[in-house]
């Protein structure tokens, strides 16, 4: 990875959205091809960090989210690398059709940053939650979509964006996340996931806030329950890993998946094509927002309100567990 | 109709009032957007309590006239009026922002009486407007819609989109109104995204443009009537304001966009808000 590293000095310190910041700006310092852009939140998105180092690279367009990917995608055309930031609302609907159309139909190398995904803006209410863009953003052509699970793996997902040619669009919370990761240093590579916990009775598999929820639950599991739950770090939604989807159907036959995000079209959807097409059935359940726009309050207090917080995830593992299922192979049986 | 001095004294102690509930609701929700609260708060006291035919009783009302706040950041500005209309209890501003609450940081129709319209998005309430304004024109209604912009707001394509389309359709019946407070959320208007020259470009949309001062209620109501008065082309008022009026630290200042008060704080704002409008009414009863 980019040789930059950083640990959990730096994530104690520093906020998710902070440390992207302080990344793209140790990238800049070298790559001169890295340019910054953002509509009037700078300061919220920290992309801001930037423009107090290399002013002259930071492009403030206004409130203008349409402009703002319209320019970005001029100056891919030209060449540069320009990494765009603004709510994830924004990012992937007020200015969808830029980015459809210049950003990902051009295949332009255009890193879209977004902040205050799913329900992290959790008090600003549904204007402001953002629990659509992962289904949105998959159905783009070209592009490649990351939720990083903390600050550490952001640092890790931007350094890799930036690698990566072509359009990628990581979404990011509001705020601080529980530390899934002391550092940088551990094997994060797109479209690979990350196993955070050995298990061969059912599969977590999580993305963004779901992640550390999931690997908790997957040590009260073990303690209490006896009952050894595999925990996937889906970081990459697309493109994403099958292997290691069909490599848990196989062995553990109950999957759940975890998303700071509608249950419609998500993480959750995503394993669900995969699974469907590989042709076996396994006990599965979604877990998310269930379809419906949120009720406003703390990030914390809305998962739990929707059941995908370690509460959640845990009383749906011991119901899937009850899920009839057979030991052997022979599936005709399983209507 | 112009407001005379007792309208005027009602109107300049009602905007007090609200300001010190505007402060209360920003400390009940644990933080909020008051700058741009502080700066409309006199132009939403008149249309409230001078302007709009409105029902709190009746809050869904066919023939009511519509407030569309379009800078839909602003709900702890707007909610301590519609509850101190008496469109819901004032004790819902103190769960402002809880979980579950009916009030969050941008109002949402379904949940909060006396709203026209969910926001939060910019550049959205001046389309929302426009579509009620020829509604109302196809089925024969003669209620107003009032649209409060921010002028940051003013970025949007989409506003202009629909002040094209207004002028077009010389919906006169449309108000728009922009808080020109010169601040939005990284810096001064001029120094992130230039508007100016401002009024040209409305003037160019084919607008009947009312500059006034913001904060002077008489000016608010004869713009706003002038803007009935106009048949010809439809009305913008440039409000020029100042973010966090009425509070000496925070005016002015793009800083406090945003922000949130301790008990001092608190206590800070109330007296400089009272003194505010102290020497408002005393020089206005010093005209008598
Ligand atoms: C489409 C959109 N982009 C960005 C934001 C984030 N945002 C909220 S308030 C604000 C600044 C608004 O400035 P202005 O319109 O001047 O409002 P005021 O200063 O009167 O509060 C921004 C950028 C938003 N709410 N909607």
């Amino acid at each position: 990875m980019g040789g930059l590293n950083y640990t959990v000095i730096e994530s104690t310190k520093l906020s998710t959205a902070e440390l992207y910041g302080k990344t793209l700006t140790d990238l800049a310092e070298q790559n001169s091809d890295i340019v910054g852009l953002s509509a009037d939140l700078a300061k919220s998105t920290k992309i801001g960090v930037l423009g107090q180092k290399y002013p002259e690279r930071l492009y403030n367009l206004g409130i203008a989210e349409q402009n703002l990917f319209g320019t970005a995608a001029g100056m891919a055309l030209n060449g540069l690398v320009p990494f765009v930031s603004t709510f994830a609302i924004f990012a992937s609907m007020r200015a969808l059709d830029q980015v459809h159309t210049d950003i990902c139909y051009q295949n332009l190398n255009v890193k879209i940053i977004a902040t205050h995904g799913g329900l992290s803006f959790g008090q600003a209410g549904t204007t402001h939650h953002c629990t659509e863009d992962l289904s949105i953003m998959r159905s783009m052509a070209n592009l490649t979509v990351i939720v990083p699970a903390d600050g550490m793996e952001t640092c890790n997902a931007v350094q890799a964006a930036y690698e990566k040619n072509g359009p990628v669009y990581i979404r990011i919370n509001r705020g601080f996340d529980q530390k899934v990761y002391d550092s940088t240093e551990y094997d994060f590579e797109i479209g690979k996931a990350v196993e955070l916990h050995e298990g061969t009775d059912l599969t977590i598999i999580a993305c963004g806030a779901g992640v550390w929820r999931a690997r908790e639950a997957a040590k009260v599991l073990k303690n209490i329950d006896g009952i050894r739950a595999r925990v996937l770090n889906m970081h990459t939604i697309k493109p994403i890993d099958r292997e290691a989807i069909l490599k848990a159907v196989h062995d553990t036959r109950r999957i759940i998946t975890v998303e700071d995000h509608n249950i419609v079209g998500g993480l959750g959807s995503a394993v669900a094509e995969v699974m469907a097409e590989s042709g076996k059935a396994c006990a599965f359940k979604r877990l998310g927002v269930p379809d419906t726009f949120s009720i406003i309050g703390l990030h914390e207090d809305l998962m739990a309100h929707y059941g995908y917080d370690v509460n959640g995830i845990l009383s749906t593992a011991r119901e899937l567990m009850g899920a009839d299922f057979e030991e052997d192979d022979n599936w005709d049986d399983e209507i | 109709m112009a407001i005379n001095q007792e309208d005027f004294l009602r109107l300049e102690t009602k905007a007090r009032d609200l300001r010190h509930l505007i402060i209360d609701t920003v400390v009940w929700a644990g933080s909020g957007h008051v700058g741009g609260s502080l700066s409309a708060i006199d132009i939403m006291t008149v249309l409230y309590h001078q302007t709009m035919k409105i029902d709190p009783e009746n809050p869904n009302w066919e023939d009511r006239d519509r407030f569309i706040l379009s800078k839909g950041h602003i709900g702890v500005g707007l909610a301590p009026v519609l509850a101190d209309k008496g469109f819901f209890p004032k004790e819902w501003l103190k769960t402002y922002n809880h979980t579950g609450s009916n009030l969050g940081m941008h109002l949402d129709k379904n949940k909060v009486p006396g709203l026209d319209a969910s926001a939060g998005s910019l550049g959205h309430g001046l389309p929302l407007s426009l579509g009620l304004g020829l509604s109302a024109k196809y089925k024969k209604q003669d209620f107003k819609t009032y649209c409060l912009m921010g002028d940051g707001e003013c970025d949007e394509g989409s506003l202009w989109e629909a002040a094209m389309a207004i002028s077009h359709y010389n919906a006169t019946n449309v108000i728009s109104i922009v808080d020109r407070n010169r601040c939005m959320m990284d810096g001064r208007t001029e120094d992130v995204m230039g508007l100016e020259p401002f009024t040209d470009k409305w003037i160019s949309f084919g607008f009947n443009v009312i500059v006034i001062n913001g904060h002077n209620l008489y000016e608010i109501s004869e713009a706003i009537d002038q803007a009935h008065s106009t048949s010809d082309k439809p009305s913008v008022i440039i409000a020029n304001t100042l973010k966090g009026c009425g509070v000496e630290f925070m005016q002015d200042n793009y800083m406090y966009h945003y922000a949130s008060f301790d008990a001092e704080k608190q206590a800070e704002c109330h007296r400089d808000i009272n003194s505010y409008h102290d020497t408002r009414l005393v020089e206005a009863q010093g005209g008598l």
